[in-house]
């Protein structure tokens, strides 16, 4: 049932303009951020190759790639969750889900696969740019998995605060700006102060564990920070969802 | 048999903030039955339909589907009902048998089952020819039937249909009136209009429902009962002084109308047309009309749902 939910979300995704638009317009950016990392690379090589502990090149161009690849796509992904379940509020197909024999959880978890799904083959062409190295020498597999990991678990808790804020308007462009918004102010909210909270906030941003996994640090208190926030997001969503049907 | 009650709603309310939409209603829908829901905007019939069909919850009351407590067991008494809501909930980038094959899909139908499903959903509401077509790009009429057959696909024993007709042509209604029809002898269906005409035409029951509280649940036959004349409307060529007429046995009243017809007005047991007739021709007066006035339905529900208490003198009348 979830998969029949996740396979229509993601049909309907690719039968709108959208999701082709943002897979060109992000993968035309990311491969001009990489052949300039590729150019700074080759314009260094000679002085790196003369050095006591070279970087490899992975360390030097992939790892820069998906850093920015997150920012880009902390823009992007919030487009792609909006539509969810405001756009069912908005057109009125929520019934169809609701007075079929299916639960809330199935609801939001198919809808939330079917964004994986989408991701993961947003991801998948990402990593193509990297393994088109391999055409002229070998990669740090280690590290290369290392950042896919981090990028990926990055992508599911974008996608978990979307959708949730999704289901929280009936209009589909506001559920992209608050989602933005917060999204933004978790990657940023350890830049405030110092003091007491700070060890908190520091450990609330998205941006702290993320950084780790880019340098191929493997801590899976970081994992399960990422796999919390998605569940926190998906359990509230679904009680959202839930509460449209309860008095107020 | 128990089985046979297929809707069973006890005490059900709801509540919208301070306001009372839905007032402890009790009713039961059997197998083979059609139940039109009446009245006017913002009655509460939309929300009765919601709650039936586990889109909203209810304040207090219980609904049971086929036996199935609907609040206890969602996912199995959904099993066993379709729903079309006031506006067809329709996917408008997917064609038809997209759109069908994902109903079907989520309504649980076996995996081999589902091509004969969908084929036989699109016949019953007429939409073989348009199969490959998208949604967004049918009219109004095609896109309800699309509404419908999403409601009837896994052929549940219970159909909710809020304004079925809605934006159709005068055919398409006859077709659409007659398929609810077909449904009806196998299933239960619960059918919300304000077009009385589809009442008449279409429904076993009627429900009139009133500011969230039921005024009036009868059969068809008795609802026409209700509608039997209390006064004739007659044409002489030559008639007589009003107060002849008058004192004919059974007439309580005599008012002149346009055009040199007469109302006479009788209790609704006692009609004295034969006796009209038998003095019309023994006195010579030419009688070239007689008509018995039948209140329309549209009469009954104003009647029922205009103040409380002519629906609590109806009440009387028909107890």
């Amino acid at each position: 049932m979830i998969r029949t939910i996740a396979a229509r979300e993601l049909r309907s995704l690719f039968l709108s303009p959208l999701a082709w638009s943002i897979l060109g317009v992000v993968l035309f950016i990311l491969a001009y951020l990489f052949l300039g990392q590729l150019d700074t690379y080759i314009s260094y090589q000679a002085r790196i190759a003369m050095m006591d502990n070279p970087p490899g090149v992975t360390e030097v161009i992939v790892a820069p790639l998906f850093s920015s690849a997150t920012i880009i796509l902390l823009l992007v992904i919030p487009l792609i969750t909006m539509r969810l379940v405001s756009e069912e509020r908005r057109a009125r197909t929520l019934p169809l889900l609701l007075s079929a024999p299916v639960s809330m959880s199935e609801i939001i978890l198919g809808k939330y696969l079917g964004i994986l799904g989408f991701l993961g083959i947003m991801l998948g062409l990402i990593t193509l740019m990297p393994l088109s190295l391999l055409m002229l020498g070998t990669l740090d597999f280690g590290l290369l998995a290392s950042n896919l990991l981090g990028l990926g678990l990055m992508l599911g808790a974008f996608a978990a605060a979307g959708l949730f804020m999704s289901t929280l308007t009936a209009q589909p462009t506001v559920a992209a700006v608050t989602s933005f918004g917060l999204l933004l102010l978790l990657w940023i909210i350890n830049w405030a102060g110092a003091g007491a909270g700070q060890s908190v906030l520091a450990y609330l941003s998205l941006q702290g564990h993320y950084e780790a996994l880019l340098k191929g640090l493997f801590n899976s208190s970081d994992v399960v920070y990422y796999l919390l926030f998605i569940l926190t997001f998906l359990v509230l969503s679904i009680r959202r969802l839930d509460a449209d049907r309860l008095q107020h | 048999m128990e089985n046979d009650i297929l809707i069973k709603v006890e005490h059900l309310s709801r509540r919208y903030g301070n306001t009372l939409a839905v007032n402890r209603l009790n009713f039961e829908v059997k197998r083979g039955e059609v139940l039109g829901f009446l009245g006017p905007n913002g009655a509460g019939k939309s929300t009765t339909m919601l709650m039936l069909s586990g889109n909203l919850a209810p304040s207090s009351g219980a609904i049971t589907i086929n036996g199935i407590d609907l609040l206890e067991e969602p996912k199995a008494a959904k099993l066993a009902l379709g729903f079309l809501p006031e506006q067809p909930p329709l996917y408008r980038e997917l064609t038809v048998d997209e759109f069908l094959d994902y109903c079907a899909r989520l309504n649980r139908i076996d995996k081999g089952k589902i091509a004969a499903a969908v084929d036989q959903a699109k016949q019953r509401c007429g939409l073989t020819a348009v199969s490959k077509r998208l949604i967004n790009n049918l009219s109004k009429g095609y896109q309800q039937r699309v509404g419908i057959a999403q409601a009837i696909i896994h052929s549940p024993d219970v159909v909710i249909l809020d304004e079925p007709t809605v934006g159709l042509d005068p055919i398409q209604i006859r077709e659409i009136r007659q398929l609810i029809r077909d449904i009806g002898t196998e299933h239960s269906v619960i059918l919300s209009t304000h077009i009385l005409p589809e009442v008449q035409a279409t429904c076993d029951r009627v429900q009139i429902i009133h500011n969230g509280e039921l005024v009036l649940s009868d059969t068809i036959d008795g609802l026409t009962q209700r509608m039997q004349s209390s006064s004739l409307v007659v044409a002489l060529r030559q008639p007589p002084a009003l107060a002849e007429l008058g004192a004919i046995a059974g007439i309580s009243a005599v008012e002149p109308l346009e055009g040199g017809r007469l109302r006479l007005s009788h209790a609704p047991q006692l009609n004295p047309s034969e006796r009209v007739v038998e003095r019309a021709v023994a006195e010579g007066w030419g009688l070239y009309e007689l008509t018995p006035e039948r209140l329309s339905l549209e009469d009954v529900f104003v009647n029922i749902t205009t103040t409380d208490t002519a629906a609590d003198t109806t009440e009387e009348a028909a107890a």
